[in-house]
């Protein structure tokens, strides 16, 4: 029977991944000089399972580098090693390298070694360096001082006749030898009594044993019989170095781990023809990932299906022989109908939520890295690991937030001298924050550093062009041109930051999740970056609007009000811009008819709604016709088929089976804008850069 | 996964020719003329329903439908080849095919008069188009075959459903007519 390891392959890379992550977080708690039993434990529990998964799957290359390291480790959980800096810079940098190996394995090459191979030599270096005062006291791999090099031992086992009864299986005992090098046995087979009087639950042999290997000891060897040392006559003796067999058969403990992998790797090996052709298969790169869901979401899942599938057999026994009178009975299975669709949505939407901690926790150890790099000393805080968010949009934050971290460190956090001069503590903080505020999630990346220098922006700003003099900004508005393509205030480019590309890539990452990014600071005191994010990008409440005949839907999140334009004043400003004045504050008003190009007669303002919405803390007034009902709706990508069309991030398909397109307020408002200048330029009322009137 | 298919299409392709020489056509008529597209990209053939206009879009975009769950949209070629407008009505084809582009492939329905036949050419029936100056842009075109009487243009269904290029295509006509747009 042959098992194809090929299909365990990317479980084993996702869980040995995971162990990685876990073995580097907690080699972050690890304070030099400091010993928690129960997270040196957790890295070795990590470094112990990818060994051995790594060595189950032939990866020889990854078990030998993770058993070097469990080495070192197991001193450490033994207490027999302090923990030091250099132990844990060591340690982390195997986490690296062994996450190299790992997506290089993946991508079916194999594990690059040249980096292995030199921190193996430094694991070694440190292993060897104090292995004589560390040795004496290792407990169970102790060296015995008469143990030194011995080939082997010769052991005499004689067990007492009732030993099995006692639940000791001297097999078990062999085997377990066996495992510590080469066993060779010699039973003695002259105690048997005659065929009649021999009990078949007696045992009446005994062994003599030969193990051969380099660094037994005898407390090894004790140990596999400490149970039965009252029950049985056992001589452990040392063999000679001249002693018989002991060339070739010398191998140590892993030798035969090894060897006995071997074994596998050729019984693998006959049923080539097998695994060859699962091996070409397996080349399709694999696009599939996969997801780890707790168990109570599932449970839930079925819960809400089992109640699903009540309702549905009770709506079928209503349907079958239906008469007028049952209408109420209808409803109310229908009723029911709704409850259920939205908890199982719901039930399945909560499967791809994830917390945002698998985002926040790689931060620790960059900014530890950091830090090194840039001489500074910086706290890392986190609020709110366990804030969840969909999964697309949790792997699709993690790099905008690494550039945003990373720039708070190089410009936000003061060298240590600094900020002693400027009155504070030496350690810097940056915390990063996440919560929810209605249907967004809400990330803040706050550091105590020097904040933003106002002048410096605005001065770069008119230097690259981006801006032009004299031009009156708020504060606001200034700090949004760090976030403009090519603007960078950095002094000199590091391999940090300073090369403006990060800021431009973190605005547009994030506008493309549909989320915004705000900048707040106060010169000396620190900034703070907040990043709005829709919780998931598959469902969204919308409202529906019309406009002439279309129906479109209005993310219900971006609203704000909606109010009948009867009665209020629309004005008109400098350029065309109408606006209206809606509680001290001039709203720019755009017709939604006209940014679309719908042609309809114009219905009287009169009896038109206005529709305030707000993206980027800009707020508009885009009128419409009327407002229909609101619901939830599944977002359908246009591009898929088509191309990206202005002003509209999908659609969607409405209960009628009609498609719908989905405002996207964002470009709404940028498209007002145009829409306005269009007019300026044109003089007249047409429709801006619409094709078919060309 | 572009790759992929496209090998899958290849092979399909080849194994077509394989058996049998020869490719498939479904044609169509549109103002009289016979067009023919490779069967193989052929996806269904339904009846025009009302769809969802797309703001700001080209002219010849004019919609799109639910097409069992997937946002398809319908391009008008008469449009496209400069041809009379008509108004649809209950007779009128939709031909939902697929296309292949750099990204991907598209699903895209096409709006035509009639759906006419399916025709069997060889490579070596397919005459190249003619060059026709840059008036008209035959680069869509993947050949001319004869079938009985009439003459079939077949479309290469990968080129002519490019929207980019479908978007230059109609940019260049107004611009003949001297009508600059700075779009």
């Amino acid at each position: 029977m042959s098992i194809d390891m090929e299909q365990f392959h990317q479980v084993f890379f996702e869980e040995s991944l995971e162990g990685l992550d876990v073995m580097e977080s907690s080699l972050m708690e690890l304070q030099e000089g400091k010993v928690d039993a129960e997270v040196v434990n957790s890295i070795f529990r990590a470094a112990h399972s990818i060994k051995g998964g790594s060595a189950t799957f032939g990866f020889a290359a990854v078990a030998e580098f993770t058993h070097v390291l469990e080495t070192l480790l197991d001193e450490v959980r033994q207490e027999t090693r302090q923990i030091t800096a250099e132990i844990i810079d060591l340690l982390l940098q195997s986490v690296d390298c062994l996450r190299d190996q790992m997506s290089a394995l993946e991508q079916g090459e194999s594990a690059d070694s040249a980096q292995s191979h030199e921190l193996k030599q430094s694991f070694q270096k440190i292993l060897d360096a104090d292995d004589s005062d560390a040795g004496s006291v290792k407990p169970d791999q102790g060296v015995d001082s008469n143990s030194e090099s011995s080939p082997g031992w010769s052991i005499f086992f004689k067990p007492e006749i009732e030993i099995v009864q006692s639940g000791n299986e001297p097999l078990r005992m062999f085997r377990e030898l066996a495992l510590l090098g080469k066993l060779e046995t010699t039973v003695h087979m002259d105690a048997l009594p005659s065929f009649a009087a021999l009990e078949p639950e007696n045992c009446y042999l005994y062994w003599d044993l030969k193990l051969f290997g380099i660094d037994i000891s005898e407390a090894q060897i004790k140990e596999v019989f400490e149970w039965v040392e009252d029950e049985a006559e056992i001589r452990i003796e040392s063999l000679d170095a001249e002693s018989t067999a002991a060339d070739e058969a010398i191998d140590s403990a892993e030798g035969m781990g090894a060897s006995q992998l071997s074994e596998v790797a050729q019984e693998e090996g006959n049923n080539a023809s097998v695994t060859e052709i699962s091996k070409t298969n397996s080349f399709a790169k694999r696009e599939s990932a996969s997801i780890r869901v707790g168990i109570d979401k599932v449970d839930e899942l079925i819960n809400t299906v089992g109640e699903l599938v009540i309702t549905q057999s009770m709506l079928s026994a209503v349907g079958e022989d239906f008469q007028m009178d049952q209408l109420a009975r209808l409803q109310h299975g229908l009723n029911q109908l709704a409850q259920n669709t939205r908890e199982l949505q719901e039930s399945v939407m909560r499967i791809r939520m994830l917390p945002i901690s698998f985002s926040f926790n790689r931060y620790p150890r960059m900014i530890r890295d950091l830090g090194k790099q840039l001489d500074k000393k910086v706290e890392l805080v986190m609020v709110g690991e366990q804030t969840e968010l969909d999964k697309t949009v949790l792997e699709k934050i993690g790099d905008p937030l690494t550039h945003l971290v990373r720039n708070s460190m190089d410009h936000g956090i003061e060298s240590p001298e600094e900020r002693i001069a400027a009155g504070k503590s030496e350690t810097g903080i940056i915390t990063l924050k996440a919560s929810h505020q209605g249907g967004n999630i809400v990330i803040e990346i706050i550091d105590d550093g020097k904040g933003l220098d106002r002048e410096k922006i605005l001065e770069k700003a008119i230097e690259k062009g981006l801006q032009q003099r004299g031009d009156h900004l708020t504060d606001e508005q200034i700090y949004q041109l760090i976030l403009k393509a090519g603007f960078s205030t950095a002094e000199q480019v590091s391999d940090v930051s300073g090369r403006g590309v990060g800021m431009d890539v973190v605005r547009r990452n994030i506008q493309e999740l549909g989320g915004s990014i705000n900048i707040d600071s106060q010169q000396g005191q620190g900034s703070t970056i907040t990043i709005r994010l829709p919780l998931t990008l598959a469902i969204l409440d919308g409202q529906l609007a019309r406009v002439s005949d279309q129906i479109f839907v209005f993310p219900l999140v971006s609203i704000i009000e909606s109010l009948e334009l009867q009665g209020i004043e629309v004005r008109k400003a400098a350029g065309g811009c109408d606006l209206i004045k809606l509680r001290e504050e001039y709203i720019p008003v755009v017709y939604l008819s006209e940014v679309f190009g719908i042609s309809s007669q114009p219905t009287s303002l009169e009896n038109s709604l206005l529709v305030v919405v707000e993206s980027n803390n800009e707020k508009i007034g885009v009128v419409i016709d009327d407002l229909l009902s609101q619901q939830q709706i599944v977002i359908k990508s246009l591009e898929e088929n088509y191309q990206k069309v202005e002003g509209i991030s999908g659609a969607t398909i409405l209960g009628d089976g009609r498609v719908a397109l989905i405002a996207d307020i964002g470009e709404l408002i940028k498209l007002s804008g145009a829409t306005h200048l269009n007019k300026m330029e044109a003089g007249s009322t047409t429709f801006p850069a619409d094709p078919q009137a060309a | 996964m572009n790759s992929v298919e496209s090998v899958e299409n290849e092979a399909n392709g080849l194994l077509q020719q394989g058996e049998h020489g020869v490719d498939q056509y479904l044609t169509f008529v549109m103002e009289d003329d016979e067009y023919g597209v490779d069967i193989l990209c052929v996806q269904e053939i339904r009846g025009w329903e009302d769809t969802t206009p797309i703001p700001n879009a080209p002219g010849f975009v004019k919609g799109v439908i639910n097409l069992r769950g997937t946002i398809v949209p319908i391009i008008d070629i008469r449009q496209c080849f400069n041809m009379q407008e008509t108004t649809y009505g209950s007779l009128t084809v939709v031909i939902v095919l697929r296309a292949n582009h750099e990204a991907g492939s598209r699903t895209i329905g096409i709006v035509v008069d009639a759906v006419s036949d399916v025709h069997s050419f060889s490579e070596s029936d397919l005459h190249s188009p003619p060059s026709l100056g840059n008036s008209v842009n035959t680069s869509y075109i993947k050949g001319l075959a004869q079938a009985g009487q009439n003459m079939v243009i077949l479309l290469d269904i990968d080129r002519a459903l490019n929207f980019d290029e479908l978007q230059g295509f109609m940019d260049v006509q107004p611009e003949a007519d001297a009508a600059p747009s700075n779009s």
